[in-house]
């Protein structure tokens, strides 16, 4: 087993049957899918608007070349810097050159799932930087210097009590722990850091290349303060981000909404296509732009699996997924948890050092399902499995072959079928008696796991008995 | 080579093996655009309805105001209940004129204030591009809204629209923006849809995280 087979199968077992974690999560995701399945209705056509979306993002990423010249092209006329970064190093430095370059002693960050795809955070105060996430959930989870445990709600796994605990270490300003209470802490913070910082850093949900616009989706200011107090402003945006025109927005910003959040609209959905301009009352006089490429385009050349580049990173794919749901956020090790994390951590990082993600996952769909964009999520994840053992590792073992050289007469003969589940009803009287103990063949499943009895009538014998 | 090329050529190498379009390939048209989303009534009173209910929804304070001398009216009533010490307005026709009234310091967001003195401000008057019926959002840009901070940084951002301001949808705030600003498009454009907000303690919605924590939206008959 890779090590981070290893530490996943480690945490997993650890965070599963814990349930309080699972109180939490459930908690949340219940509120969260009233709200959203409201919105879907909401829509004339949800479905529809699927469509038109994953057409969309086909167009987009299937002509990305164009698309990422006009958007560069229509940024750099208005006096923007754009940047291109083939890996997380490349785009590391070129940050850093910027934030040297200024003198920047004081960052403020609003989120961005690419700086911690780039670890970016650490070679920024390595650097001696003091570096200020203003999401409120990203100031949380960094303040106790943990990932993000969700690509939306990065503190959707603890409770108040927890924030104001960590608030009280280390702010040393908790009053109470009332959400409305801890939030106005945060709000008196960071309020004096938009102020102070000298460079502002942001992501981007969308690249528009039309118009030369990066767009950033968010509900409370933070990114919108980011972008317009700090005198040097800086987007990392994923090549991938491409849309081809304003007018895409029109679908997209709704749809994101609502899987994101069940929201119609989430509260600020702002554009920004350069620094200040003449005539404009303020804003950074200098805005810059890093492309980053980091095995994008390894994921882009498998046509096969092409789509999950059009993932709009909504997170509601990990909403409805069992698996994230069972094992939580943070035993993925992975900057993107859930089935897309699960499908596109292989290309990114190497599929060999973790296909085991994509055997985590029961194949159930939901995620397919619930995409908003049409990624064919589960059928990736199988693709990823057979993908895994191609070409060099591509015969199975021999114990597969064993299994199912034996299973296959089996199941090709009713006649042993039936008599295999006969001896099985008669085996499971016995099987309490070895059952999760080193002695049961499926000590795997259950010693964690109630077996449900084998039925006392098998359909053909219940449809026999009743033709006589 | 520049590493810009270096990217160009692995997406150029990767595009060469043509991905099979399972769901269309061709751009949605603005007519597809509205087939799928959300309906809303073809006349200006049906737009208003909707837009007052969904500003409602998001907690903001939406007021229309008969003409200029009942703006006036509410903006000094508002001025009263929150005790505002200082404002800040955007220097456009239909906003500076209010302050006057206001009797209290005000700041033009010209360029001139700096971001400490904004950051004192009790409110930031504003106006707007367009209102949004669809999703009872508020379109503002750095020009109609005295640039980026105004309408995000003083605990209290008041708009003053125009009833013809008001459009039906998103498409039609889209192609607003590109036809007013066409090739010279503003370096900020926001859909601002309620004051600002959080969910991130345990899901509870809690106002005002980092920007707003209140939304006045006036409209002029």
């Amino acid at each position: 087993m890779t090590a981070p087979a290893a530490q996943f199968t480690l945490d997993a077992r650890r965070v599963a049957p814990d349930t309080r974690h699972r109180g939490i999560i459930q908690t949340a995701m219940g509120k969260y899918e009233v709200v959203r399945d409201q919105r879907k209705l909401w829509f004339q056509d949800w479905q529809g608007a699927r469509n038109l979306a994953a057409r969309t993002k086909f167009a987009a990423v299937n002509q990305l070349d164009t698309h990422l010249a006009e958007f560069a092209k229509n940024l750099e006329a208005r006096g923007t810097k754009i940047h291109w970064a083939s890996n997380a190093e490349q785009a590391r430095s070129i940050i850093l050159g910027i934030l040297k370059a200024k003198n920047a002693k004081v960052v403020v960050k609003s989120k961005a799932m690419t700086s911690e795809e780039i670890h970016l955070n650490d070679a920024m105060e390595t650097a001696g930087c003091e570096v200020v996430e203003s999401d409120l959930g990203e100031y949380i989870v960094q303040l106790r210097q943990e990932p993000p445990y969700h690509l939306v709600f990065p503190a959707m796994h603890l409770t108040r009590g927890e924030i104001q605990k960590t608030f009280q270490d280390k702010l040393l300003d908790a009053p109470t722990d009332n959400p409305e209470d801890l939030t106005m802490v945060a709000r008196r913070v960071l309020r004096q850091k938009y102020i102070q910082a000298d460079v502002g850093i942001t992501g981007a949900n969308f690249a528009i290349a039309e118009t030369g616009m990066i767009s950033i989706t968010e509900n409370e200011g933070n990114a919108r303060l980011t972008a317009a107090l700090p005198k040097t402003m800086i987007t990392l945006v994923g090549i991938e981000k491409v849309l081809p025109r304003l007018a895409d927005l029109a679908l997209f910003l709704p749809m994101l909404a609502v899987m994101g959040t069940g929201q119609a609209l989430t509260c600020y959905n702002t554009l920004y296509g350069g620094p200040r301009q003449p005539g404009e009352a303020d804003g950074p006089e200098e805005y810059h732009v890093v492309l980053l490429d980091n095995q994008r385009t390894t994921l882009l050349a498998d046509a096969e699996q092409r789509d999950a580049l059009g993932c709009i990173r909504c997170g509601a794919c990990l909403n409805v997924c069992p698996i994230f749901r069972n094992v939580g956020g943070h035993t993925y090790g992975t900057v993107y948890g859930g089935p897309i994390g699960s499908v596109i951590t292989p290309h990114l990082r190497g599929l060999q050092d973790w296909k085991h993600l994509s055997f985590a996952s029961s194949l159930c769909g939901a995620c397919t399902e619930t995409c908003p964009v049409k990624i064919d999520l589960h059928h990736h994840l199988l693709q990823n499995r057979r993908n895994a053992f191609a070409p060099a590792t591509g015969k199975p073992s021999w114990w597969q072959k064993t299994a199912f050289k034996l299973f296959a007469p089996v199941a090709n003969s009713p006649a042993l079928w039936s008599l295999t589940t006969k001896l099985g009803r008669f085996g499971q009287i016995f099987h309490g008696l070895v059952k999760g103990s080193a002695l049961d063949p499926a000590q795997a499943w259950t010693k964690t796991r109630e077996v449900a009895p084998i039925a006392k009538q098998s359909f053909r014998e219940w449809m026999k008995e009743r033709e006589s | 080579m520049s590493e810009r090329e270096n990217i160009f050529t692995r997406i150029r190498e990767a595009l060469t093996v043509k991905a099979h379009a399972h769901h269309g390939a061709t751009l949605p048209t603005t007519a597809e655009h509205r087939a799928v989303l959300p309906a809303v009534g073809a006349t200006t009173a049906e737009q208003v309805a909707l837009f007052t209910k969904n500003a409602s929804d998001l907690r903001a304070n939406f007021q229309p105001v008969t003409d200029t001398a009942a703006l006036t009216a509410a903006l000094i009533a508002l001025r009263d209940a929150e005790k505002w010490r200082r404002v800040a307005v955007h220097p456009g026709a239909l906003a500076q004129p209010q302050v006057a009234a206001l009797g209290v310091p005000t700041l033009v967001a010209d360029g001139t204030a700096t971001k400490e003195e904004l950051g004192q401000c009790d409110a930031g008057i504003t106006e707007c591009d367009a209102l949004v019926a669809q999703t009872g959002s508020v379109l503002v840009t750095s020009r109609s809204a005295g640039g980026r901070a105004l309408s995000c940084l003083p605990p209290h951002h008041i708009v003053i629209a125009r009833r013809a301001q008001v459009v039906a949808d998103l498409p039609a705030a889209f192609a607003l923006l590109a036809q007013k600003y066409g090739g010279n498009y503003p370096s900020m454009i926001s859909f601002i849809t309620g004051p600002s907000r959080t969910g991130d303690i345990e899901r509870i919605l809690v106002l005002g995280a980092h920007g707003p924590k209140q939304l006045s939206i006036f409209l002029l008959d």
